[in-house]
């Protein structure tokens, strides 16, 4: 496999997960502000927070109204993380790379480009914006159902899981960062603290496998738990890399990879979450989101094509 | 409403479908019976179903536009062009023929130059040739192949009679287009097929690549073929990647490859380098290798002329080849033909006049406004003048262009091409085709696809099929009339 193909598939699946992950994101805050009173609600500043976008935002948005907040997380051409330039990016990367990947495959992601670029007028809209995101969802799971089940599970397959898996595991930890934070709870909002946890789950697609693994009412010091240290939900942090390590380890070259990934597992693993303060907790997710952000570095070290003067 | 054939004007002009009677040809039979029972809503659906096709399946092509690159899907007419099997085989074979004297030619040209030498074709010519290169004398390609793949531009004149308007030897691009068209068509009327003896097409990227693994330099293993693109901002890029796939090849670009120390060509892999056998380059010769030719080209290789020269990798087609994909060299093809395999060219040429030569040269100055006029070596339509729909004003531009290097112009007569039932709506309406087939050579066996790509003037009246300046295709059906 040609370096260079590696590191598209890597991308390609990346962001596409990453569009997934942002309509989620804003499904179900869409379905959370309709539960909160209005003095309550955080409305729509988190998910931008989440998306680490808040300061190039605020360069030319003046405030966080439904309006246009959403039209920046949809389709905002100056937001790298907008779920329009996401299935851009995927879809100019696989372009690339045609000749690899199935054709139903880029069929697939060349119409949800498509369907995205056509129809954001629907997901801006209140009513038409559930269908919208569920489609892009939708979309999104039948790509990575079809690579799973139609590609040689080689060294391609190992890059197209490992960028799926490595955005998963950054958006877990944005995810919680973020919504944690927000969850200061004043007195006026504390009849609301536990929808606004369910919702945090409900972001990670997780409400339910909390439930039939918890098997207890929701609370803060449960769900940091859950979606840190889970060892079967496939969204938790802990989860996500064990299975980057399973995924890395046959590949030649990796050692200084599975090293790095192992020192992660050691960090999450051991670290009594539950008791941490909400400061001290976002401090924690800090140092797990650099380490993530080695991992990549280090993948690229390893196995992606260098520009031409460090060769 | 539907289809009415009576109602089709062929105005004057030879028509694929319906012949100067106003009856359908017997090829077409078939296709007209069944067009003409389609309703105007039914037609609607399948043209929409068509784009849809073309729209998903991300056909498209890459144009230029205000320095900005805008990704175009590619225009498809629902009617397709069909050819009788039997004419269809006398123009293989005379496409054969066509082929193995130009790769004679070539071959004579970087080596002992007889043809030059037996007074056949003018040395001059030869010295003002932008597309022979130095770099290439005295090697030897395997099995004495340099142009492995060559599409040649096919029209017909107001009579019906085929012949061939120019050879591509450098880097022909299309053949992708025409597998894609047949694909959409049987997504369209998956129906015709059964009712019509359509010969396939499919066979032409297993052909490609066994011709292509046919030219390895280390014959006893397994060869490693990839295909070699400038880049996704080609406007050829879709079919790059499509014949890659197609072929399961890996599709490189000229970063991905280094030539080491032993003159050997490698690519780099995740898990290091690995060596190559045979490149199919979609790379122009400038810009194959800096060391060799333009030293600021980012797109080549360094070293891969030396690689080629020592034998140690395939180049395909082989650098040098487009020595004989010039308008001027064209003129002389029927000679080669007579030159080198002692026969008379099966398929004519489109009576060409040489502004090198000074007689031919007043003639073209003279009838300006009747003729087409090309510059040699440009393609998909560039510099084109045709005399008849041009202004006075470029007319005199184009006088002074030739006056200036008069090697550099050609000109034919304005050919009443031929037209094609094409959709304006829901009416058929007459558009003027080419036809560009595909031959493949590897010095053991010829392959010619079956048919090739129908190229349509989409716009009324217009004779440029190029899709840089408005064309569009449509599929193109070699029909066997004696099938039950």
């Amino acid at each position: 496999m040609l370096s260079r193909v590696g590191e598209t598939l890597y991308w390609v699946s990346r962001y596409i997960e990453r569009a997934e992950n942002v309509a989620r994101l804003i499904n179900v805050n869409n379905m959370l502000m309709m539960d909160l009173p209005k003095g309550v609600s955080t409305g729509w500043e988190p998910l931008v927070d989440i998306i680490g976008a808040r300061k190039t935002y605020l360069e030319t948005h003046t405030d966080f109204s439904e309006a246009k907040a959403l039209r920046y997380l949809l389709v905002g051409n100056d937001n790298i993380s907008s779920i329009l330039n996401s299935i851009s990016s995927a879809r100019e990367s696989a372009r690339t790379i045609r000749d690899v990947i199935p054709r139903d495959v880029w069929e697939e992601i060349n119409t949800l480009y498509y369907y995205v670029k056509d129809s954001s007028k629907e997901g801006l809209s209140k009513r038409g914006r559930f269908a919208f995101l569920k489609t892009i969802i939708d979309s999104a799971h039948q790509i990575f159902g079809a690579l799973d089940a139609t590609i040689n599970h080689d060294q391609g397959y190992v890059f197209i899981r490992f960028g799926s898996i490595i955005e998963r595991a950054d958006m877990t930890s944005r995810i919680l960062d973020i919504r944690s934070e927000s969850l200061i709870i004043s007195e006026e909002a504390k009849p609301y603290e536990n929808i606004q946890w369910i919702s945090l789950l409900r972001s990670l697609s997780a409400y339910q496998m909390y439930r039939q693994q918890m098997g207890v009412r929701v609370q803060r010091s449960d769900v940091i738990e859950f979606v840190m240290h889970s060892e079967i939900f496939p969204r938790s942090i802990l989860f996500c890399l064990y299975e980057l390590k399973e995924l890395i380890s046959p590949l030649i070259k990796s050692l200084e990879l599975i090293k790095l990934i192992d020192e992660t597992i050691k960090e999450v693993k051991y670290k009594d979450v539950r008791a941490l303060k909400n400061g001290y907790l976002h401090d924690y997710i800090d140092t797990i989101q650099i380490r993530l952000a080695d991992i990549h570095n280090a993948l690229a070290e390893s196995y992606f094509l260098k520009p031409p003067e460090e060769i | 409403m539907k289809i009415d054939w009576k109602r089709y004007q062929t105005n004057g002009f030879f028509d694929e479908l319906i012949d100067g009677q106003g009856k359908v040809r017997l090829h077409g039979e078939k296709l007209a019976q069944f067009f003409s029972k389609l309703s105007g809503e039914e037609l609607r659906t399948a043209r929409a179903v068509a784009d849809l096709a073309i729209k998903e399946m991300g056909i498209s092509f890459t144009v230029y536009d205000e320095g900005s690159m805008i990704d175009r899907a590619w225009p498809f007419d629902i009617i397709p062009r069909t050819i009788g099997k039997n004419e269809w085989q006398g123009i293989e074979t005379g496409l054969k023929q066509r082929v193995e004297a130009l790769n004679l030619f070539i071959d004579d040209l970087y080596h002992d130059q007889k043809i030059i030498k037996d007074g056949v074709f003018p040395k001059g010519l030869l010295e003002k040739s932008v597309n022979f290169r130095k770099q290439c004398v005295g090697i030897n390609p395997p099995n004495k192949i340099w142009a492995h793949i060559c599409g040649s531009d096919l029209v017909r004149d107001g009579n019906g009679t085929m012949f061939v308007l120019e050879d591509n030897l450098r880097v022909p691009s299309g053949v992708s287009y025409m597998l894609e068209n047949r694909s959409v068509m049987k997504r369209v009327f998956p129906e015709l097929f059964e009712q019509v003896p359509i010969l396939p097409v499919d066979d032409y990227p297993s052909q490609l690549f066994d011709m292509l693994a046919a030219m390895t330099p280390r014959p006893h293993d397994r060869p490693e073929v990839v295909v070699l693109t400038p880049g996704v901002f080609n406007s050829a890029y879709f079919e790059h990647c499509y014949l890659a796939q197609e072929m399961g090849c890996e599709l490189v670009e000229g970063r991905d490859l280094v030539v080491e120390k032993d003159d050997c060509v490698y690519m780099r892999t995740i898990t290091g380098l690995q060596r190559v056998d045979v490149i199919y380059r979609r790379i122009d010769d400038l810009y194959l290798d800096p060391e060799a030719f333009l030293p600021d080209s980012q797109l080549g290789v360094p070293g891969l002329m030396r690689a080629w020269s020592k034998g140690n990798v395939a180049l395909v087609n082989a650098p040098g080849a487009g020595v004989a994909d010039d308008k001027v060299v064209y003129a002389y093809v029927p000679d080669m033909i007579k030159y080198y395999l002692g026969e008379e060219a099966k398929i004519a040429n489109v009576p060409t006049f040489k502004c090198m030569d000074e007689k031919e040269c007043d003639h073209v100055i003279k009838n300006i406004d009747k003729l087409v006029v090309k510059p040699a070596n440009e393609s998909g339509g560039y510099g084109l003048l045709i005399g008849p729909k041009s202004t006075k004003k470029e007319q005199q531009e184009t006088i002074a262009s030739i006056k200036k290097d008069p090697r550099n112009w050609v000109a034919q007569p304005t050919l009443s091409l031929s037209t094609v039932p094409t959709l304006d709506g829901i009416e058929p309406d007459g558009r003027h085709v080419d036809l560009r087939p595909f031959i493949l050579s590897s010095g053991k066996d010829t392959k010619v696809t079956t048919g090739g790509l129908t190229r349509v003037a989409m716009n009324k009246g217009s004779l440029v099929v190029n899709s840089s300046q408005g064309g569009g295709s449509k599929d193109t059906w070699i029909v066997d009339e004696e099938a039950k």
